[in-house]
């Protein structure tokens, strides 16, 4: 491999690709070398190679060489690669990835990240690839994709230190980053993949796709397949990023998340679906469902994120990971169902917000705030998709999507403002009158009937068929003035219990025989385990086969 | 057709046949602006004849919020009305989710809120204010009065006239009216009581006769079974 090379380190500014000591055109060995073995691999559809090169070499090369500057121009590196146009394409939706991540980009750069992905999702959508590209590189394109839109959002909503060259572009190509274009792109990956079809025909054994991660084993392309997979995530993200939770939960419904899935293959993946899907959950006041999946993901990634420390996403993980905690204890404070919550997860959260949780009960001024804060530390990022009257004055306007969910929900707080004192008085009796109870809360008796109405309807969901579902930890009825409460005592669940410890000892003794077997069967182990150990750095056979056995037991709880 | 009071607000939600074309319009094209018009048309027609789509009408909140220009104030309050009366779906805090703040919605708003938290004596009071805007969507009370009902039977096995009376703002004869439709189709019972007056015994369901709830805790489901035999085999 190559040494550093005579590569002019001087600092170049942040953005401007134009500036001192950066050449464009200058293309390091180790840069060559990485294009021409790229390339090759993607040829030979070496998916293993291919995924190498991805996460380690270019990420190794970014730190050496490009850690303030862009990499090298696509049109210096085409020689190398044969002038292949997809390969360019590739090369630079990285190129703009690295980009976005290290500096600021231009206006002008945005709007060609945003001609390069329309370029490159055409070539995707009109059949003419037969690359075969690893699931992690698919997600980040998708997720990149979304990602460089909303960012878009945010700069252009940003009005008031425009200059008047910035706004002459923005009026010149406002197809650029337009959410229709955005929306429909996403949108034809799903349709164009059949991929909806493929999970349905796959139910019924007609199909293999989740079986064998998207990947196609018969000489075809996995790229169309697995980025309209994963289009339906970018689909619900969206939808979230523009407040519509019902639509973007319609949007992932094909995916069924009770179980694994391709959606699971990549940690990122497997995050930003519950991350969107747990936060819908709570904006439609599904806290129990919110809690579930937050309990399952938090657990999962408490367990496994020691196996993610040296890849690119780690941060992202940790970032998320603290996200849902918050969110976590949004919903616990909202419903206090505690018994969804696993242990290791509840030690974590009673860490990190026990002492918050217990001043959000309150519901005075300072629950409020904390309710706000907790809420915008954690919620997405929202956008504002519209584009900005360009007639003086100029105003920002990035701040009023996330201002005007940010009411909503604490609307619903302060709805809920009095259910907790209630809570409190019925955990403590099993009948009380109501009479009784209005003198111990302080209110006249039509205030109270209304307050435990309130309670019945807050805590019972309606979905779209009729069917009530009850989030109530306490639950209650009234007979005339007599208030019965009803404890829900969670049933224990022996048979599920003995399922899931069936599971693990096998997990064990699996692993246990693999420990035994390891020297003379390493070669099997790193082709079953593909891709997944080896992301998870070299020599760390007994770390896939444990996380293997991990994965199995998560799964069983997941449909528990 | 009778008056049809069951927990779910099904009586909005009968398919016409304009329905049917409009809603596969959104299936296909849940990102195209050019369905706009369609979907406006869509929403008067959905007041006049008490049907209700709401994905066509969550399209036409997007629709509006790409392109804010385009907005008309008008549809959305028809919008936000057919939404509260599809309560207790959530259907009201979907549409405001999409809504900007600079729009006015007080009207709707205030009664949503007093909806939510169940202080029906205020809702009827601010309807009655309001009822030269309201009187304009056919089956209004109606749908109100069903989720009061609904709310009514997750609370109460028992509950006195006058509550009822307050929740669904009919009094005296009309009641008794109301009652009697009742007691004929969702097995309501009156109960006479010397001190209290009338007693209203509610149809029996799990949330306020919680022994009806089904046990679900024993059974282990198949699929977990078969993922297990392969190990004990």
């Amino acid at each position: 491999m190559a040494v550093a090379t005579s590569y002019d380190h001087e600092q170049p500014i942040p953005g401007d690709s134009a500036a001192a000591g950066y050449d464009p055109n200058y293309v390091p060995d180790s840069v060559k070398s990485f294009v021409v073995h790229m390339y090759r691999h993607i040829r030979e559809k070496n998916v293993y190679e291919i995924h190498q090169m991805y996460e380690t070499s270019f990420q190794s090369i970014s730190d050496r060489f490009f850690k303030d500057a862009p990499w090298p121009s696509v049109d210096s590196v085409a020689p190398y690669v044969d002038n292949d146009h997809v390969f360019c394409l590739l090369y630079r939706e990285m190129w703009f990835r690295h980009l976005y991540a290290r500096l600021s980009p231009t206006l002008k750069q945005r709007i060609d990240s945003w001609d390069n992905y329309c370029n490159l999702f055409q070539v995707v959508l009109h059949g003419v690839v037969n690359m075969q590209l690893p699931n992690q590189w698919l997600w980040d394109m998708v997720d990149e994709f979304v990602y460089q839109f909303q960012s878009f959002c945010q700069y252009r909503a940003k009005m008031k230190n425009k200059t008047e060259q910035e706004i002459a572009l923005l009026r010149q190509f406002d197809q650029a980053w337009n959410v229709y274009g955005v929306l429909n792109f996403l949108q034809a990956l799903v349709e164009k993949s059949t991929i909806i079809q493929i999970l349905e025909q796959e139910k019924e054994g007609l199909e293999q796709f989740t079986a064998t991660d998207g990947y196609d084993y018969s000489g075809g392309s996995n790229v169309l397949k697995v980025l309209g997979y994963f289009s339906m995530i970018g689909l619900l993200r969206v939808h979230c990023l523009l407040g519509d939770y019902h639509t973007g939960l319609k949007c992932l419904l094909p995916i069924d998340i009770s179980q694994q899935g391709v959606y699971t293959s990549v940690i990122g993946s497997h995050i930003t679906t519950i991350y969107h899907y747990g936060f819908a959950n709570l904006m439609l006041r599904r806290y129990s469902e919110a809690i579930r999946e937050f309990n399952k993901i938090l657990l999962y990634i408490f367990k496994t994120k020691q196996f993610h420390q040296k890849s690119p996403q780690y941060e992202q993980i940790l970032k998320k990971n603290e996200q849902m905690y918050a969110l976590l204890a949004i919903s616990l404070s909202l419903c206090p169902q505690v018994q969804l919550v696993e242990e290791t997860v509840n030690l974590q959260l009673r860490e990190k917000y026990g002492e918050k949780m217990m001043r959000m009960q309150r519901y005075d001024e300072e629950a409020f705030a904390l309710y706000d804060e907790l809420f915008s530390y954690a919620c997405p990022k929202f956008i504002t998709p519209s584009a900005p009257s360009y007639e003086e004055p100029l105003v920002n306007y990035n701040q009023d999507a996330y201002r005007l969910q940010l009411k909503l929900f604490l609307y619903e707080v302060k709805q809920q403002q009095l259910l907790s004192g209630v809570r409190t008085f019925l955990k403590v009796y099993s009948t009380i009158s109501i009479g009784k109870l209005s003198t111990y809360m302080e209110v006249d008796e039509p205030t109270l009937r209304t307050i435990l109405m309130t309670y019945k309807h807050k805590t019972h969901a309606v979905d779209s068929d009729g069917k009530i579902t009850s989030n109530a930890d306490i639950d209650f009825y009234i007979d005339d003035d007599m208030i019965h409460v009803v404890e829900s005592k969670p049933a224990k669940r022996y048979g599920d219990y003995f399922m899931r410890q069936i599971v693990k000892l096998e997990g064990i003794m699996t692993d246990i025989d693999r420990i035994k077997l390891e020297d003379d069967s390493r070669v099997e182990i790193l082709i079953s385990h593909g891709i997944r150990s080896k992301r998870e750095g070299g020599e760390n056979h007994r770390g896939a086969g444990i996380q293997a056995g991990m994965s199995g037991i998560q799964d069983c709880q997941g449909r528990g | 057709m009778g008056r049809e009071i069951s927990n779910a607000p099904t009586n909005q939600k009968q398919q016409s046949s304009m329905a049917y074309t409009v809603e596969q319009l959104v299936a296909v094209n849940p990102y195209n602006p050019d369905i706009l018009p369609d979907l406006e048309n869509y929403v008067n027609e959905q007041v006049s004849s008490q049907t209700y789509s709401l994905n066509a009408n969550l399209c036409l909140l997007r629709l509006y919020q790409f392109e804010p220009e385009r907005m008309s104030t008008q549809i959305v309050a028809r919008i936000l009305i057919k939404a509260l009366m599809a309560t207790p779906a959530p259907d009201f805090s979907l549409c405001l989710f999409l809504i900007p703040e600079r729009v006015n919605i007080c009207l709707t708003m205030c009664l949503y809120l007093s909806l939510q938290t169940s202080r029906f004596r205020q809702f009827w009071d601010e309807v009655a204010k309001s009822r030269h805007i309201l009187e304009v969507v056919p089956g209004f009370e109606q749908a109100i009065q069903e989720y009061a009902v609904h709310v009514l039977s997750l609370t109460y096995q028992k509950v006195r006239r006058s509550v009822l009376a307050e929740a669904v703002n009919i009094e005296g004869p009309s009641l008794d009216k109301f009652l009697d439709h009742h007691i004929a189709n969702s097995g309501w019972v009156i109960e006479k009581n010397e001190s209290k007056g009338q007693l209203i015994i509610l149809s029996r369901n799990e949330f306020n006769h919680p022994e009806l709830k089904k046990s679900t805790a024993d059974g282990v489901p198949l699929d977990k079974i078969a993922r297990i035999i392969p190990i004990l085999g």
